[in-house]
């Protein structure tokens, strides 16, 4: 049986399997408004104040499973009746303080905001700055750092609180890492979802000859599900009405080569380049460091290059990428990007799909999935795409040193980039990863565990292709243009 | 005339590659590269049975490596000569 991570997750799945199976139904208009009573049908509520307002947010959320609001170009957006006005104020002096003689946290203090009063510390929000002083000083650990959760989890700096104490999101500095989506403990900020479409799509395709349906998977997939082996996900996905479903490792695999010469090229006269698989990463280049943009990766990432791929061959096809990523929502709709990929939806979304239908993926016998190289199902793990290009320099004995510099998290990508920007990195290769672990630590990913890795390395070493070469010898990728423009 | 190959997975664990490459080489031989053109497609919906091989809007065929030589002989020879 499937387990959920947090009551987070297994709200979010409620709504959108009922979403998805009203959408099958036919009936989703219909029932739009019925959902809340459904999933909250009281009488006592279950995780919130009241009833009524948990039917408010099921409603909200039943927005999101239905594409969110359309006029926010932002595919990730709070929820303004489930985001719970967490403490504006970031450090707390809590019941623990003994009101001692030292008073170590107003000499800490380096704005004068503590005070003493009736033997309690005090601070006087008007002057803190925030700094977490007090905080290390106090020998009774009597100050709790409570900066808000989704604060804590943005890496920019996007997520602002209004006049109402309610969480906002600045469109502006927002690179869609999902974060913040994930690290909600109130489930109060969510991505869109394309759930609707795609179920409709594949309903049309049912009907038509002229509409083929392609599912292509993110090689993060390999450690999502603990109930079924992954030939049986690969016929459940099929049953949902695809007509074939692709590896994007196979995409990873075009990649590879295309990123490997481009590097050779782009060295001759930079110093160094960084990747662009990843959107998260480089939407974050371009906000804050818009010096470093002509060193971005021309390539596309793989998701975009197995959907070029499969349309070179099918001039019928509809390409839903499925994965663990909210930037990838965003990707798809980039100007030069768009019309590739038709539709991103995310492994929770996929689960509420395939479980609205009634399908028990456990009991179905395995389908294959066996294109691509070890190589490019690495790309999901942080670390993945160094190794394939390093492959690759090796394999066509290219003449050039690759010194990769791996960036595990945004953190560390932004340490990289700070470096670069001074011309003082040591190498000539970045990857950046936007989320810790890489893809398979993705924010919508239904399964955040310690074994995730080994999971993926056997999904990897269960090929049968040894790398992008062999993998790739049965596609004429020749005339596929792998540049972004 | 079209041959479509199935190169979706299932296929391609069956050798489509293989199926593919000889197909090629005998296109090639016979001169034949004007009248029939050689595809790859996705899952043709038989993958029980691969490798996959559909030729127009026929039904589709099983052709294993080792059957190609006779798959193009009575059907791409004998179809054209239909």
């Amino acid at each position: 049986m499937r387990k959920f991570e947090n009551q987070v997750q297994l709200i979010k799945y409620e709504i959108l399997k009922e979403v998805s199976r009203f959408t099958y139904e036919g009936k989703l208009n219909q029932m739009v408004n019925e959902i809340p009573y459904i999933v909250d049908p009281g009488p006592e509520p279950r995780y919130r104040c009241c009833l009524y307002h948990e039917r408010a947010i099921t409603a909200d959320r039943v927005k999101m499973a239905m594409g969110g609001d359309k006029n926010n170009p932002n595919i990730i957006e709070v929820l303004d009746t489930a985001c719970d006005q967490c403490p504006v104020n970031r450090y707390v002096i809590t019941e623990t303080c003994r009101g001692c003689l030292a008073h170590r946290c107003e000499s800490a203090c380096p704005v004068n905001a503590i005070t003493i009063t009736d033997h309690r510390a005090v601070i006087d929000y008007s002057k803190c700055i925030e700094c977490g002083r007090c905080k290390n000083a106090c020998p009774y650990n009597a100050i709790a750092d409570v900066m808000r959760p989704c604060r804590r989890a943005c890496p920019t700096g996007a997520i602002e609180i209004n006049d109402n104490k309610k969480a906002v999101i600045n469109n502006d500095k927002c690179i869609q890492c999902g974060a913040c989506v994930y690290q909600c403990p109130f489930g109060a900020i969510q991505d869109k979802s394309q759930i609707v479409e795609v179920i409709n799509l594949l309903k049309e395709a049912e009907k038509s000859n002229e509409i083929h349906p392609y599912a292509i998977i993110a090689p993060a997939f390999a450690s999502q599900f603990e109930y079924a082996n992954l030939g049986q996900i690969i016929r459940g996905i099929k049953l949902l009405g695809f007509k074939d479903v692709i590896e994007v490792a196979l995409g990873a695999d075009m990649i590879s080569e295309h990123e490997t010469l481009e590097l050779v090229e782009h060295l001759k006269d930079h110093s160094f380049m960084t990747s662009s698989c990843c959107p998260a990463f480089v939407k974050y280049i371009e906000n804050e460091y818009p010096e470093v943009t002509e060193n971005i990766s021309n390539s596309v990432s793989p998701m975009i290059a197995t959907s070029k791929l499969i349309k070179s061959i099918d001039d019928k096809a509809v390409v839903v990428f499925i994965g663990p990523c909210v930037a990838k929502k965003a990707e798809k709709d980039l100007p030069k990007l768009s019309g590739i990929t038709d539709y991103v939806l995310t492994f929770e979304e996929l689960v509420a799909m395939i479980d609205s239908r009634g399908i028990k993926l456990e009991t179905l016998e395995e389908a294959s999935l066996n294109n691509a190289s070890y190589f490019g199902r690495m790309f999901a793990s942080t670390g993945g795409l160094s190794k394939s290009i390093t492959e690759v320099v090796k394999k066509k004995k290219l003449d050039i040193d690759v010194v990769p510099v791996i960036c595990d998290g945004i953190k560390e990508c932004d340490k990289a980039l700070k470096i670069a920007k001074m011309d003082r990195l040591k190498g000539n290769f970045i990857e950046g990863m936007a989320c810790v672990g890489g893809c398979i630590k993705g924010p919508v990913t239904m399964h955040h565990g310690t074994k995730d890795v080994k999971k993926l390395e056997n999904y990897c070493s269960s090929t049968i292709e040894k790398d992008s070469k062999e993998s790739l010898r049965i596609f004429d990728v020749t005339n596929i243009d792998l540049n972004k423009k | 005339m079209v041959v479509q190959v199935c190169i979706g997975s299932a296929c391609h664990l069956k050798g489509s590659y293989v199926v593919i490459q000889k197909l090629k080489s005998l296109i090639e031989e016979h001169n034949l590269g004007d009248f029939v053109e050689l595809k790859s497609s996705f899952c043709l919906g038989e993958c029980a049975n691969g490798v996959s091989v559909k030729i127009d809007s026929q039904k589709v065929k099983t052709v294993l490596p080792k059957d190609v030589e006779k798959f193009f002989e009575t059907e791409i020879l004998g179809g054209l000569e239909r």
